[in-house]
This record gives C-alpha cells, structure tokens and sequence, in this order.
C-alpha cells in the first residue's frame, strides 16, 4: 500500500477528482495549504504599494491506495493537474504500513 | 347661516388645496376677503410643512452616511480591528447627537458674542408657534426642530471622518473623549463662523454644504490625531518603504461607498433648505444632478489613473475618487451646469490618489485616505466656487479654508496632547499586533475565520 500526496493547483482540484473518481478511486482527504517552491510568493497591489504574498495557495490531496494502483494514480493527478505553467506542484509517494477501519475494525487493503 | 356658509366653503377650499386643485383659486376672487385669506394661510402651512418634510427626509439620509462611513471603514481595515472600528463608528455618531444638542448647536446658532466668539447657551428652543409661521409671510418655511435635526447629522459626518483616519492603533476612549470635544466644541465654532452668520459669512467665503466646515474640518482633526498618534505598526520598513496593509472586507468598503454617494443627495440637496416653489425645486433638481455627476467623475478619473500609474485598476482608489468627486462639488453644487460639475469631481478624483500616495510617503498613515479625500480634495471644492459661482473670490475661499483649517487643527492637536498625556492615546504594541477588537471590545467580527 502506498500514500500519495499531491499538492496542487486550487482551480484544478475539481478535474483531478473527476479523473481519479474515473478510474476508480473511491475516497480522498483534501485539504487547504499554502507554500512555496520554484515559484516564490508572488506580488500584490493595494492602494499603490507592492506588497508580497511569500506563501501561494495550494490544495494538497492525500489518498492511500493498493501498491498496483500507483502509476496509474499519479499518471491520471500529473496529466489533470498540468497546466504547462510555474507553480502545478508535486506528487509525494509514501509506503504505508496498515490501515484500519475505524466502523469495522478491517484491517489492510480491504481497510482502503 | 352666513358663517355656516363661509366655514363650508373654507372647508371646500381646504379639500381642494390639498388635492393640489390649485388651479380653482381663480373665483375665489370673487368670494369674501376671510377665504381669500384662508386660502393664503393654508397655502403657507402646506409651503412649511412640504420644506419641513424636504428638511427631516434630507436629514434622513445624510444620518445614512454614518453607515456608509461604518461599512467603509469596517472594509478597509484588518479583520482583527473591525469590531473596534464600528464600535467607534455608533459611539461616535451617538456621542456626536448628545453633544450637538446639548451645547454645539446652540454655539453654532445661538446668540453670539462677537463675529468670532459664538455664545454659549444649552439645549433647544421652542418650535414656531402657527400665529408666527403665518405672520412671517414665509419667511420662517421650516420647523426649527427640523433645522437642528439636520445640522445634527452634519455634525456627526465630520466626526466620522476622523475614524477611518485613525484606526486600528488608537485607543477606543481616548477617541470617544476627542468626540465629544469635537462635536460640542470646535466644529460648532468654526461653524458658527459660516452657517451661524460669523465673519466668514459676513466677509463673502462661500461654502454650500460643507466642503469646508464638515470635510476639511473632519480631515483637520483627523490630520492632527494621525500626528499625534503615528503610523501602523508595520505600515513602513526599516529603510522607510512603504508597505501596503489591505483591508479585509472590499465588498463592505464598496456597499459603505455607495451607501455615502446616497446620503449626498441629502447632505447637498437638503442643503438648500427648500423646494416648495418652482425655482427652489429646480434648484433641488440641479444639485442632485450635479452630485451625482461630480461623483461619477470622480470615480472613472481615479479608476483609469490608477490603471495608468500602477498598472492595475485599483477599486479602494476608485472609491475614494468617488467620495472625492462629492466632497469637491459640495461647497457649491448650485451654480456649475452637470458638465462643470463633472470636471469638479474629475479633479477631485484626479487629485486624491496621488495625494493618498504622497501623505504615505510622509509617514501620514491613514488607512481609508479620510485626509485626502476630505481635507486636500475639500480644500480644492472650496477654491472651485471661486471658478464655478461668480459670486466667488479666490482670495475669500482660501482665507475660508485657512481659517477651518487653522482653528480645527490647533485645538485638535491641543485636545490630542492632552488626552495623550492623560489617558494615552495608542495602544500598546501588543495589543495592536493581536487587534484592538480583542484588546477593547473582547470579541471578534469573524470569530469563524482564523486570521493572519
């Protein structure tokens, strides 16, 4: 079993869902973050000064899937995340160790 | 018989007045002199009772303005410091209420002492007495009640102006004490010097509805605290740059915005103070056009000029360019034709922003621009009636404008040190960094959102 953990771009969450709801995935955590990388903050205006946003918004997406899933997984988030531009962020793969069911007690993959 | 016969026609006639069937009064020439009377008086009361009316709806609307000003203001600030800011914003309208009539109103109108010096005296007077209104042949058209109740409003706006200036570092308390010095004492006299009938008025200085007595005051009382009380802590670098703190809420500042833009039409147009004839509802009509016009001015000049300087359409400068084509037209709305008007409120728009973006280079921080769009764009509305009414003097309005300026600021500044000296007027650095909201009021605007 493997954890993924994609940071993405927040306008591109809506598509990265369809496509894993796609091909089969049935469950993610999502959560509102904010960082930066290769891209930096970015500038603002207010009132004629520049000001700096040193953090972009970004989405990170965590799901646990079974070891065969992987390619299939991060090739489907990398292809609808990509818009080409600075700042469409990265996919972390993580080993995971067990899983468990809280409602029934399962245990493993069929914990997922 | 006869008297039945008279009292039923006077009665007739009543009815037929008051369904504006004016066009009857011709045979009443040929009826007795007591109905031809009657219909005189009762044409005299309807007069009064239309302007009283036009009077207490104006005052209505300018009382609005203290909402604009509170959404304005709540917009423009940090989250953490919105509780506080329209706290401040009901104190101070509540506060500017109770000191106007307990004491300012009669210094600005009562019996004074000399063109300089105003009088002294409490509280409010009796209305007029029916026998008075009729005898004075209309020269008293509105209810005395009425005429306080809109200078009240007035009064009420120029301390609102202060708020914005100051916010999110003074103290509450110190800033409610400063109210009522402000509304009970040194508005009411430099008012007095104008609208109450001091030297100003005797001397020519020209100022319809208050560019000068209401905005310049505010924005001189604003200025003087805003010295006294120094930028926001993180407002400028180390290396004197400026940084740019925006406001949490724009669509607040732009509801406050238009919600002001409304409460003009009553600041301006209940400025004439009458609108029962032909030539006075013309009048009426000329300046709302004329400051809705000067308002929309003043917008497009300040949107597209912050598009040109920084590259971006700036929407706070668009508002301000809005409020400044209104504070530029209100000294006299009157006589410019809609095309002159609109070039008022051009000026202002284009004179507001760099004038924002100069007194933040001076270390003036004012985080809602309230002393350039009161002060410097209301001293500009003041010299333009020199320009837009031929009954203007440059030389008159600039004395005008110098003697507001110079009064209100001194004895504000004064005012400001002493409170300084005895209740402080800042709060500490700690609480400024976690919010005046928390640190006066003890509660927060958006306690659902996590903030910065």
């Amino acid at each position: 079993m493997k954890k993924i953990e994609a940071i993405i771009k927040p306008f591109k969450l809506e598509e990265v869902k369809e496509a894993l709801t796609e091909i089969g995935i049935a469950g993610m955590t999502v959560s509102e973050v904010k960082g930066y990388g290769r891209q930096k903050g970015h500038k603002e205006m207010y009132r004629g000064a520049e000001y700096n946003v040193d953090f972009n918004p970004k989405v990170k997406i965590e799901l646990v899937i079974d070891g065969d899933m992987v390619e299939k997984v991060v090739t489907t988030i990398r292809e609808s995340a990509l818009s080409g531009k600075i700042g469409d962020g990265k996919i972390f793969i993580l080993p995971v160790e067990d899983v468990l069911r809280v409602r029934t007690g399962e245990r493993g993959v069929e914990a997922i | 018989m006869k008297n039945k016969a008279s009292m039923s026609t006077k009665n007739i006639w009543r009815g037929a007045i008051f369904l504006g069937g004016l066009a009857l009064a011709g045979p009443a020439v040929a009826e007795e002199a007591v109905t031809i009377s009657g219909v005189a008086d009762n044409l005299t009361q309807l007069a009064y009772s239309v302007d009283t009316f036009y009077f207490l709806m104006s005052g209505a609307l300018v009382m609005w303005m203290a909402a604009g000003f509170a959404m304005l203001e709540a917009g423009l600030v940090r989250g953490k410091n919105t509780v506080e800011i329209l706290t401040k914003n009901v104190a101070l309208y509540s506060i500017a209420c109770l000191m106007y009539l307990i004491v300012g109103y009669n210094i600005m109108y009562g019996d004074a002492v000399s063109s300089v010096i105003p009088g002294l005296s409490f509280f409010l007077g009796a209305d007029n007495s029916v026998d008075a209104v009729l005898k004075s042949g209309g020269e008293t058209y509105y209810s005395n009640m009425s005429d306080f109740f809109f200078q009240v409003v007035f009064v009420a706006t120029a301390m609102s102006i202060v708020s914005g200036a100051v916010a999110e570092r003074m103290k509450l308390w110190t800033f409610l004490a400063f109210a009522v010095v402000m509304t009970g004492f040194i508005y009411p006299v430099s008012g007095y010097w104008k609208w109450g009938g001091g030297f100003l008025d005797a001397m020519g200085f020209l100022d319809f509805a208050g560019s000068g007595l209401v905005h310049l005051a505010g924005a001189s009382a604003a200025l003087a605290g805003v010295i006294v009380l120094g930028a926001r802590k993180g407002k400028y670098g180390k290396d004197g740059s400026v940084r740019a703190i925006p406001g949490c809420n724009l669509p607040l500042a732009t509801l406050g915005t238009f919600i002001l833009w409304l409460g003009w039409f009553g600041f301006n147009g209940g400025s004439e103070l009458k609108i029962s004839n032909i030539d006075e509802a013309n009048a009426v009509s000329m300046i709302f056009v004329n400051t809705n016009t000067a308002a929309a001015g003043g917008l497009v000049a300040a949107l597209l000029l912050s598009r040109l300087w920084f590259g971006k359409a700036d929407l706070t400068m668009a508002l301000n360019g809005a409020l400044a084509g209104l504070v530029a037209i209100t000294a006299e709305p009157l006589t410019p034709t809609p095309g002159i008007a609109t070039l008022v409120g051009v000026i202002g728009g284009l004179l507001v922003v760099p004038s924002i973006i100069f007194l933040d280079k001076m270390k003036i921080d004012d985080p809602v621009g309230a002393i350039s769009v009161h002060g410097v764009v209301g001293t500009f509305g003041l010299i333009a009636v020199a320009f837009t009414n031929p009954d203007g003097s440059l030389v008159k309005q600039l004395i005008g404008a110098a003697s507001i300026f110079g009064w209100v600021f001194v004895t504000s500044f004064i005012f400001w040190l002493i409170l300084k000296a005895v209740m402080g007027v800042r709060v500490s650095e700690e609480e400024e960094m976690e919010g005046v909201d928390i640190a006066e009021c003890g509660l927060e605007a958006y306690p659902e959102f996590t903030r910065d």
